[in-house]
């Protein structure tokens, strides 16, 4: 210890010594319910001087661990925080009749069960796995498509990149309502002068769920194109010289040669479009906000023809303030969305040793 | 023979191209010009430019940017420090703990690594609604508010892009050779210098890309700001205040336009001078995530 000067002892302990003194004032105002405004400061200037004086701990043989200590705690706090005890929380709250502040009473599966009584929340999760199902085959259709557009020799190759990228930039709020004045304001004008009829693809559940198919595949095929662009750009020069030269056509090329070397790409995009259509929110929001008229499902008739399981979890706690029914409809959101997941990953790596 | 041919297979091709062009900038295009007509005119003609003016483009602007609800200057500004904030301290503190994982090849940083790689499987409903009340609990504790505050929504975002942010620094830190830290060491470097004198300007590329992925992402983001801040709060980003501004009218489809085209315009600006960085981040990240 005689290497470190006494100044730097001092400033060490003092720190952590008052930055003790501080979170423990701090965090006792805050248990004793005495309301004053500064305890919050107390304990966040206190946690910042225990560091200072821990970062400055006069050693040489832990001075490593303390900076991995001090490195990885801002992050692991604010996860910890912000994921792990809300993730833990919900999970529980899923068991009982919380309202969103407190817990009353525990009411064991009781939510559980209750969600599978509403037709509306059945529906939903069919809609939800026929709107993935689309996606995913409609999505990486077009996007392989346009990469295959984007890859030959074509002048201004780059403008129709970034065009084609351009919508996966904006947010689904501000797409949903541009793309809501399309439907309900400009494609109408074109069915009033093509069948004298003033028609809007929203106004029906039906095709109100394609139009938010048509939305999705407008924002989120160019990012995917980009995917499959970098990937076709991977397959060597040579190897598609020699099939040309062993005379192979452009449709036997593509599809024993590109398609088979780009697998692992075609892997990524099913399991990035996979994900992101389940967890389609925005876009529902602002487009339809799940409103559609289904005459009749398993003999109910509903109003909530395209809301989907994002947005009905949302609808049942904020809007119904049912919060315990929400969560747990989350949970087993949550429970869906990695078992399909991780099917889909399996399967795509078994058919990629295959191939 | 071989030659007309291949002519005309390219003219197809660049008509496909025009055409799948023409479909996907035309919102874009009907979004600016109705944006610079009245209510009426959008009525009577959506499509044409026939009743557009730059007078009446100012009109609806100066009224939506000055609307209760939306109030853009306000927006745009907390939208603006919010994503800036967060960016700067997801890269700092995630390239930290990334290093930190990284480096120690022991029980601990195997499992803090997996927890963070799982946990992206997370979908953000699974954790708002308990969020919510956690963050408001904490706030009533400490006597800071965490909800409908800048520090609190910064905090949650530091919270949700941690795990993104050290999955993929930690793939690019793996590859940089450990002889150039035993090196520094050697020299006399402690831990803490060596991490922010050649670690962290290394990792400048990868940074990059985190930080467009990051940042395409808060800036867009909707649920998450409008849980925490709420509709109607002080604090508000652009996507909630397009959405609070929206849900108080009557479709005056040219205000709602205007609006979304005050929405759009930064970030096409930002891309305009970025767009190599911006489909290049987003590419690696796929890849890499």
């Amino acid at each position: 210890m005689g290497e470190f000067s006494i100044g730097r002892k001092i400033a060490s302990f003092g720190g952590m010594v008052a930055g003790l003194i501080l979170l423990i004032t701090g965090l006792g105002m805050a248990i004793g319910k005495t309301g004053n405004p500064f305890r919050g400061t107390a304990m966040i200037v206190g946690a910042v001087l225990f560091f200072i004086g821990l970062y400055l701990f006069p050693t040489l043989k832990h001075h490593r661990m303390i900076v991995n200590i001090l490195f990885l705690f801002p992050l692991l706090f604010a996860f910890a925080v912000t994921v792990i005890i809300p993730l833990v929380l919900g999970i529980g709250y899923s068991f009982t009749n919380w309202d969103g502040i407190r817990v009353r009473g525990f009411v064991g599966l009781d939510n559980y069960t209750r969600m599978f009584k509403q037709p509306g929340f059945i529906w939903s999760i069919l809609i939800t796995f026929l709107f993935v199902v689309f996606n995913i085959i409609l999505v990486n259709l077009v996007a392989f498509l346009l990469a295959l557009l984007c890859t030959s020799k074509l002048k201004g190759l780059g403008f129709f990149r970034a065009a084609y990228f351009l919508p996966n930039l904006i947010g689904g709020i501000v797409l949903g309502y541009i793309w809501q004045f399309i439907f309900s304001n400009v494609i109408t004008k074109f069915t009033t002068a093509l069948f004298d009829q003033r028609y809007s693809m929203l106004s029906e559940t039906k095709t109100a769920f394609v139009g938010i198919v048509i939305v999705y595949i407008w924002q989120y095929a160019g990012y995917i194109m980009l995917i499959y662009i970098t990937g076709l750009n991977t397959i060597p020069g040579d190897v598609l010289e020699a099939s040309s030269i062993d005379g192979a056509s452009a449709t036997q090329t593509l599809f024993s040669i590109k398609i088979p070397m780009i697998a692992p790409t075609i892997t990524i995009c099913t399991f990035l479009t996979l994900t992101s259509a389940f967890k389609q929110f925005d876009v529902n929001l602002a487009l339809t906000n799940g409103t559609g008229s289904v005459a009749d499902f398993m003999g109910n008739y509903l109003t909530n023809g395209t809301e989907m399981l994002a947005l009905n979890i949302y609808t049942t706690a904020v809007i119904n303030n049912e919060y315990a029914l929400g969560e747990a409809k989350a949970v087993l959101f949550f429970i869906i969305l990695a078992v399909v997941s991780i099917v889909q990953v399996r399967i795509s790596n078994k058919r990629e040793v295959e191939l | 023979m071989k030659t007309r041919e291949k002519t005309s297979s390219r003219v197809i091709k660049m008509t496909i191209a025009i055409i799948v062009a023409a479909y996907v900038l035309f919102p874009f295009f009907l979004v600016v010009i109705n944006s610079c007509k009245p209510t009426d005119k959008i009525t009577e003609n959506p499509i044409g430019v026939s009743g557009a003016s730059f007078k009446q483009l100012y009109t609806n602007l100066v009224d939506v940017i000055n609307n209760t609800h939306f109030l853009f200057w306000s927006a745009f500004e907390y939208s603006v420090i919010i994503t800036l904030v967060s960016l700067v301290l997801l890269a700092l503190f995630g390239a930290m703990a990334a290093w930190v994982i990284c480096r120690n090849h022991t029980k601990w940083s195997a499992f803090i690594y997996f927890t963070f790689i799982a946990s992206m499987i997370i979908p953000f409903q699974v954790v708002m609604l308990p969020l919510i009340s956690t963050f408001r609990d904490v706030g009533k504790f400490i006597g800071i508010p965490m909800l409908q505050s800048v520090p609190g929504i910064i905090f949650a975002y530091l919270g949700f892009g941690g795990a993104m942010t050290v999955f993929i620094l930690n793939g690019f830190i793996k590859g940089i050779p450990m002889d150039l830290e035993e090196a520094a060491s050697i020299d006399g470097c402690s831990p803490e210098q060596t991490f922010f004198r050649i670690i962290l300007p290394l990792l400048k590329p990868v940074i990059t890309t985190v930080t467009i992925l990051n940042g395409m992402w808060i800036w867009n983001d909707y649920l998450l700001p409008s849980m925490m801040l709420g509709q109607n709060g002080k604090v508000k980003t652009l996507p909630v205040a397009v959405q609070a501004f929206v849900g108080s009218y009557v479709k005056q489809w040219n205000l709602i336009l205007a609006a979304a085209l005050l929405a759009i315009v930064p970030i096409v600006i930002l891309f305009f001078f970025a767009q190599k960085q911006i489909m290049e981040g987003m590419i690696e990240g796929a890849v890499k995530g």
